[in-house]
């Protein structure tokens, strides 16, 4: 029996010991970094807000996309689907490889809740919101109470980026679906349905943060000057600036005040010194257009070497260039080219006989090419190709190996010619606080650098009406992510006012059921989230 | 006085009174007796220990010793003495002489009695629930590449898959059906008590599981329901396969030689348009430029990169016993098989050591077992695939000058390769080097205490330690026409290390209870394991050292305890009950939700036992009526630390530029601090009968399951968390199933035996919730392969997993042809859109068949197995992905040949979701057949076997494309299974 004992007496003891091992079961990462690990430091707050700038165009935080940020459809970064949305339909670009990307219902608007550019886009920009607010609510005044006041400052400065990156990205929501979950750093991040906003909600929230970035004297808001790639109040001025001058979109009415404040946003940019035109407009398009920070309020900063992206400037100059036999890929800095879009007759058309023009603008590849299409839109042998972005350098050098690590071109979002003319516009709708010679000479300014200095391309005040201001916006705004904007704001994208071949899906083009001025909420997230719906799909 | 008489006295009486008494019987038979010696061997000559010796009619008897030796001392009248070891015939033999040797013979179907389950063994007849077995002799013979398919098509409701013809590539292995979706549906695999789990391979070794030699392996037992599962608790939902090593036995050195050669040829390819065929279609479809791509040669690609394969394994083993208390196996296996696709390559060389030396008299025993592995591979670049069937048959194979190392390649009018171009297959293959060397140990002990004092009870504790490293590297030179642009390359990664260690403690009480007529059998235990992956950063280089990406360093590492219980009561040795009880903590959930207790409860009842049932014992054996329930959890195959909020470092390419000044970045990580196990409740119901002395047997298993808590991807609100979808428990899952399994021994005589085992199974696997939200409507998550940005599948509740979610194609009413583009409108609105998609059948077949026989006449052997699939469906990804008149041609410089569909379907652009191109993949395949041929005994201890094999002998399928077996449903580009001819020598000293 003693020996009995012992040997209970030796199990229990195991079991004791053993039991003690259950702190074995608290394992914690050890390559990643917890967050409360990564907000104890200072410096890595600079870290998040580089991420919420460069999730616009790097799908990962490996080279090229690797190790990616969302489960995407398509597998690209959201500057990829931003263009396709913005461009795929309009009067711009004849996509070449329809069904292998998925852009044939894009192509054709013919598109459904289920299409995947539609999911991508929104997921990408969600994803953008969400790390904002994760950002603000990690960088409190209480959470940062025991770094140094320098530090302080410096994390209070970040604060007002990530505010305006959260509000360009809930105003790409608002352009392109109109509607989008409610979130912001007070909402939980597990277990939560957001409320949905409409686009009144949108706008106003989108306003009320704008004015309060903008606003003199508060630091609470952005500053007034700041690094290339980042946000200052400039920025937030050209945004509010577009904001208002889509106001009758957005709301669903229309209100004059909203273009008086457009032009006061405007002239808020147009007056500050430190913007002027660039001359040299094709300057603004290649390897080193980041030096043109006196025309570029805002761009998706691309770079060969230390931010590798296969969208942004990478797929605008890849892709514009043919892989068929004539174009020579090393006239724009390219390795190759990828073939993957051409361009449609109809913006080819705005600048005339592009073989003989002074408009520096009409930059296209005509040769063995038809402009307009005689048959299916993906025959390679029909659209000009486009040859406005290119991968060089000022002294005309390849920035970069392309086919290895993409180009070093910068994609512009917000440019100082935009501005100018939304002045011009909000004007012509109505809006007060600029003449109408002021509106021609700003007109003028933009002409005169497309045809460098060249009188012939100014033009007289009766010829400044609406539809010129949409066709010089096409001229000047052409492959920026904007056309398709323009397009809804007048009326003209779903509409038979504005006729384009292979519109709506018929070689000659027809108009199309109007819901298709917006894209829907994707299928997923109405599933996850019963408070969003799609009435017009 | 009387008291005079003292105690002692009376004391001492009464010893010599009982002495005496006591003696009197031996005095007797000291009269009568006689003492009769001999020594008992088994039919291989050697000796048996512990077989028992008794006097036919007396309650007297002997157990042999480590000689097989026993002396027994008999009274003169008996008259015959009954010979019993567990596992041989009874032998009664006459008592002629003093010295009486027996030999006794294996009753073979009673061998298989004793069961390796979790933490134990049972014998069969007294298993509660769904358990097979396959022991060595009924593996699957040939060239084996890897341990399951040793058991493919031997076991009802387990189906393998293997991951296409390479010696490099995995297999997947499902026990009915696998109950998750998301979560990993591979079951346990338990190696001589140390679980292993199957998603640790390490980088560069194709298939974990191929590590282990499969010559070593002495039999595989399947636990299917979750009354034998649950005891393995959190990661039994998919079943547990648990494998045992051969180990050391019997006296004397026994060597045993064994060495397989083979040849293996492809068996079929794609089914692509004929030389003459494809120059008919350019001239009469094409535009004059494609018609100029056409060339004067003849070359068949398919012949080009494919070859005819040579493999060889060879393994020695000895095994015998350094000391009378010292069993040992060593064994040494050395395997080499090159790939029909040129290139590929697999080599492993294995080494086994197995100790089981016992003390006490079994008392006290160790079981010490090292097992290292060594495997070399080089995987050939299966994009080669593609190309053999795709690549232009017109055009010569060399360009006769030097570029990109004297291949034709597609160069446009600059000289330089075009972009998206198909590169040449034979070129492909030879230059490109991917090799990777990967190491293995895995080492155990074992302690089985049986107490001495406690009778029955008994401690055992193992320990075990699992460690690989894996490392590979990649060689493309600067001309290859990959990564032309950027100049080849030349790097290495890895090395990858994984490893686990595992302490498992457990205490069993066995006895019997003759007073109320019970067997008591109790295990209570406890378990710890931890495992570790690490790999280290490395950077992609290229051929002259530049830098092109980097991978980040992973390490990740996850623990797991246990505390678990089983109670086995068996009541008149016919009334069987079962229960288990398991609770698991695992380091992969938050503290809430760290803990699962998993119940399980089996009942079963041998009829046969029953009194009223001896009038049909001449016929019927065996009869067992069983039923269990079981609650068991998954949580494999999801992140380590998926609860935590976590960062991610950017590497450097993925920076932002500040003022012109790179920032490197920090992204979270979506997480879920709610993520806690998936449960499965099944049920299972199964009778065992068993004919004519074990002549037949067959049994049946009906069961059900309810998996609960899916883990499943599936999309979060967004504006919440960091991703679209993130790993949820949502939804159910519920499958059901029917197994049946028949052995049949038709004839078995001196000259003639033949043997046939069959079995089916029938499952169905129905998803029955997906959503976050209760009653929010079900999403049609698409899942599966992608084909350009296209996924044919889904998960929709009421339907199967992985169901085909297509569009139904109409066809022209006189010629037959579907037309292009036309579907019908299921929702009638009118439009084509994407409501208009059906689900039509899924990839998982209704029924699994499997047959094996096995005749013999005097020293030949014939025997083949079968295995057949019906029901499932399979989506031709490569006769729709080369089948429209659009892939002829992707650039201006080059044409690509067309599937034979496109004769059909004239198709111009490729319908990517069209139902035309899903197919019935049901199949009949011969795995196996083969001839062996007995020696018997050479030259004197030399025994010699010979055997002529063939594998993959024929497939009948309706299906048009190369396999019809594949994985996940989609064929695309499929690495064709060969068909190898082996022949073996065995040799046995």
């Amino acid at each position: 029996m003693k020996k009995l004992n012992i040997l209970f007496g030796f199990l229990l003891g195991l079991g004791l010991l053993l039991g003690s091992c259950t702190g074995d079961l608290d394992q914690m990462p050890v390559t990643e970094t917890t967050s409360n690990d990564v907000y104890s430091q200072p410096e890595n707050y600079k870290k998040v807000l580089a991420k919420i700038y460069a999730s616009y165009v790097l799908a990962g935080q490996g080279q090229g996309g690797d190790n990616g940020d969302l489960t995407t459809i398509n597998g690209q970064d959201f500057s990829r689907g931003y263009f396709n949305l913005q461009e795929a339909a309009t009067d711009e670009v004849a996509n070449t490889w329809l069904s292998g990307n998925n852009l044939v219902d894009l192509t054709y608007i013919n598109w459904s809740s289920k299409d995947s550019w539609v999911s991508d886009s929104y997921y990408w920009l969600f994803f953008n919101i969400t790390l904002c607010n994760e950002f603000l609510r990690n960088c409190s005044d209480g959470a940062i109470a025991n770094f140094s006041p320098t530090e302080q400052s410096e994390i209070r400065a970040y604060r007002s980026e990530a505010r305006f990156m959260r509000a360009f990205s809930y105003w790409m929501v608002l352009d392109l679906y109109r509607k989008g979950p409610q979130v912001d750093e007070n909402t939980p991040v597990t277990g939560f349905i957001p409320e949905a906003y409409d686009g009144v909600g949108l706008f106003d929230f989108i306003e009320n943060e704008l004015k309060s970035l903008v606003a003199e004297g508060s630091d609470a808001s952005l500053p007034d000057t700041n690094e290339y790639g980042r946000a200052s109040k400039p920025t937030a001025w050209a945004l509010l600036a577009r904001l208002y001058l889509n106001s009758a979109v957005y709301r669903g009415s229309v209100d004059t005040k909203y273009y008086t404040e457009c032009i006061t946003a405007c002239h808020k940019v147009i007056s500050n010194p430190s913007f002027h035109l660039e001359p040299d407009y094709a300057k603004l398009f290649n390897a080193d257009n980041h030096k043109r920070t006196h025309e570029i309020l805002f761009a998706m900063v691309c770079d060969a070497t230390t931010s590798v992206t296969w969208g942004g400037g990478t797929y605008l100059v890849c892709g514009s260039c043919g892989n068929s036999s004539s174009q020579d890929p090393a006239k724009y800095g390219l390795t190759n080219g990828w073939g993957m879009f051409r361009a449609r007759g109809e913006i080819v058309e705005k600048f005339g006989d592009v073989s003989n023009t002074l408009d520096s603008r009409a930059m296209f590849y005509t040769d063995g090419q038809e402009q307009y299409f005689s048959g299916p839109i993906d025959n390679q042998s029909e659209g000009y190709f486009f040859e406005k972005f290119s991968n060089l350098t000022d002294d005309g050098v390849a920035a970069s190996n392309s086919a290895a690590t993409g180009c070093s071109t910068d994609y512009p979002l917000i440019r100082l010619a935009d501005v100018y003319l939304m002045a011009a516009e909000a004007l012509l709708r109505g809006g007060s606080g600029i003449s109408r010679g002021e509106a021609l000479n700003l007109v003028n300014q933009v002409r005169l650098r497309a045809y460098n200095n060249d009188e012939s391309g100014k033009i007289s005040d009766a010829d400044l009406t609406l539809d010129f201001i949409l066709d010089e916006r096409g001229r000047e705004l052409y492959l920026e992510s904007i056309r398709r904007t323009d397009l809804v704001r007048f009326g003209k994208f779903t509409s038979d006012s504005y006729i384009w071949q292979w519109k709506g899906g018929v070689l000659d083009g027809r108009s199309v059921n109007e819901r298709y001025n917006i894209y829907p909420i994707p299928d997923t997230d109405l599933t996850a989230n019963p408070n969003l719906s799609n009435p017009l799909y | 006085m009387d008291k005079a008489i003292g105690n002692a006295e009376i004391r001492s009486w009464l010893l010599g009174l009982i002495i005496s008494i006591l003696l009197i019987p031996v005095s007797a038979y000291a009269q009568t007796q006689k003492t009769v010696t001999g020594t008992v061997i088994d039919e291989t000559g050697e000796p048996l220990i512990g077989a028992t010796v008794k006097v036919v009619g007396e309650p007297i008897g002997a157990s042999t010793d480590f000689d097989g030796h026993y002396v027994l001392k008999i009274p003169t009248t008996a008259k015959q003495l009954a010979f019993s070891y567990v596992g041989y015939d009874n032998l009664i033999v006459d008592i002629t002489s003093d010295v009486i040797d027996v030999t006794m013979r294996p009753n073979s179907e009673v061998l298989d009695e004793i069961v390796v389950i979790g933490y134990g063994v049972r014998k069969k007849d007294d298993l509660t629930g769904s358990v097979s077995t396959v022991s060595e002799k009924d593996f699957n013979k040939g060239m084996i590449s890897s341990p399951e398919e040793l058991v493919n098509g031997k076991i009802a409701g387990v189906q393998i898959v293997n991951g296409g013809g390479s010696p490099t590539s995995g297999s997947t292995i499902r026990v009915r059906g696998g109950a998750s979706l998301n979560a990993s549906n591979d079951p346990l695999i338990v190696l001589d008590g140390v679980p292993m789990e199957v998603g640790g391979s390490v980088s560069g070794s194709g298939n974990f599981l191929s590590l282990i030699n499969p010559n070593d392996i002495e039999s595989m037992t399947i636990l299917k329901d979750a009354s034998s599962t649950a005891i393995y608790g959190s990661r039994a939902s998919n079943g547990v396969i648990i494998i045992t090593t051969k180990k050391g036995k019997g006296d004397g050195i026994k060597v045993s030689f064994q060495t397989t050669n083979s040849l293996s040829t492809k068996t079929k390819t794609s089914d692509m348009l004929s030389t003459n065929e494809f120059i008919g279609i350019v001239n009469e479809l094409g535009t004059d430029r494609q018609k100029s791509l056409l060339g004067n040669s003849r070359t068949n690609w398919n012949d080009l990169i494919y070859q005819t394969a040579f493999g060889t394994d060879n393994n020695l083993s000895v095994s015998g016993r350094a000391a009378s208390w010292l069993p040992f196996r060593v064994s040494a296996g050395a395997y080499y098989q090159d790939g029909i696709l040129k290139t590929d390559n697999a080599k492993r060389f294995t080494g086994n050591l197995n100790l089981t030396p016992s003390f006490f008299r079994d008392e006290l025993r160790f079981q010490f077992s090292l097992k290292g592995t060594y495997s070399k591979n080089r995987f050939a670049d299966t994009d080669a695939i593609w190309g053999g069937a795709t690549l232009n048959p017109t055009i010569p194979v060399y360009s006769g000058n030097d570029s990109f190392g004297g291949y034709n390649e597609a160069v446009d009018a600059n000289g330089i390769p075009v972009t998206g171009a198909l590169a040449n297959a034979l070129g492909r293959l030879n230059q490109y080097k991917s090799t990777s060397d990967v190491y293995r140990v895995i080492g155990n002990i074992d302690v089985d205490w049986s107490i001495r004092w406690v009778k029955g009870l008994r401690l055992h504790a193992t320990g075990g330690y699992d460690w690989s490293k894996g490392e590979g590297t990649i060689v493309v030179p600067k001309e290859a026409v990959s990564y032309y642009t950027t100049g080849g390359r030349n790097y290495t990664y890895g090395p990858q290390k994984n490893y686990n260690k595992l302490l498992t403690l457990y205490a069993n009480y066995n006895r019997d209870f003759n007073a109320i007529n019970s067997n008591i059998d109790i295990t209570f235990g406890y378990d710890y394991q931890y495992w570790k992956y690490t790999t280290p950063f490395y950077a992609v280089l290229n051929a002259d050292g530049v830098q092109q990406s980097t991978s980040a360093a992973t390490d990740q590492r996850h623990s797991l305890i246990s505390y678990y219980g089983r109670l086995n009561y068996t009541f008149m040795n016919r009334y069987l009950l079962t229960a288990t009880v398991r609770r698991d903590g695992s380091s992969r959930f938050s503290k809430d939700n760290r803990w699962g207790t998993f119940p399980s409860v089996a009942l079963a009842w041998r009829v046969s036992q029953e009194n009223f049932f001896e009038p049909l014992r001449g016929w019927i054996n065996d009869l067992k009526l069983r039923a269990s329930y079981g609650v068991t959890g998954q949580q494999d195959g999801i992140t380590n630390y998926g609860y935590i909020p976590v960062y991610t470092p950017g590497l450097d390419g993925a920076q932002y530029l500040f003022g012109g000044n790179p920032v490197y970045t920090y992204r979270p990580e979506a997480y879920n601090p709610d993520l806690k196990w998936e449960t499965t409740k099944s049920w299972n119901y199964g009778i065992d009968l068993a004919l004519l002395e074990n002549r037949f047997t067959f049994s049946a298993d009906f069961y059900t399951r309810k998996t609960e808590n899916l883990l499943a991807t599936v999309p979060v609100p967004a504006g919440t968390n960091f991703d679209k979808l993130m790993l949820e428990n949502v939804g159910n899952v519920d499958s059901k199933g029917l197994e049946l399994a028949l052995t049949a021994h038709l004839i078995d005589n001196k000259d003639w035996s033949w043997n046939v085992t069959a079995n089916a199974a029938w499952q169905r696997v129905r998803i029955k919730n997906l959503t976050l939200t209760p009653g929010a409507p079900s999403p049609d998550t698409e899942v599966g392969p992608w084909i350009d940005a296209y996924q044919m599948q889904v998960f929709s509740t009421n339907y199967a997993p992985y169901s085909f979610y297509l569009y139904k194609q109409l066809y022209d009413q006189e010629t037959g042809r579907p037309i292009e583009g036309l579907y019908a409108d299921l929702d009638g609105d009118g439009q084509i859109t994407n409501n208009d998609r059906y689900h039509c059948h899924s990839p998982a077949p209704d029924w699994i068949l499997g047959l094996s026989t096995s005749l013999r006449y005097k020293k030949w052997t014939l025997s083949t197995s079968l295995r057949a699939n019906l029901g499932g469906y399979i989506f031709n990804g490569m006769a729709m992905n080369t089948g429209a008149w659009e892939t002829m041609s992707y650039n201006d410089y080059q044409l690509n040949n067309l599937n034979r569909s496109f004769l059909d379907t004239r198709f111009q652009r490729r319908q990517f979701l069209s139902d035309y191109y899903l197919e019935n993949a049901s199949f009949l395949k011969m795995d196996n057949l083969q001839l062996m041929y007995d020696f018997g005994q050479v030259y004197k201890s030399l025994n010699l076997h010979v055997s002529a094999m063939v594998q993959n002998v024929f497939t009948l399928t309706k299906y048009k494309g190369v396999d019809p077996e594949t994985g996940n449903g989609v064929d695309t580009a499929v690495y064709p299974r060969p068909r190898t001819y082996s022949v073996t020598f065995g040799l046995n000293f």
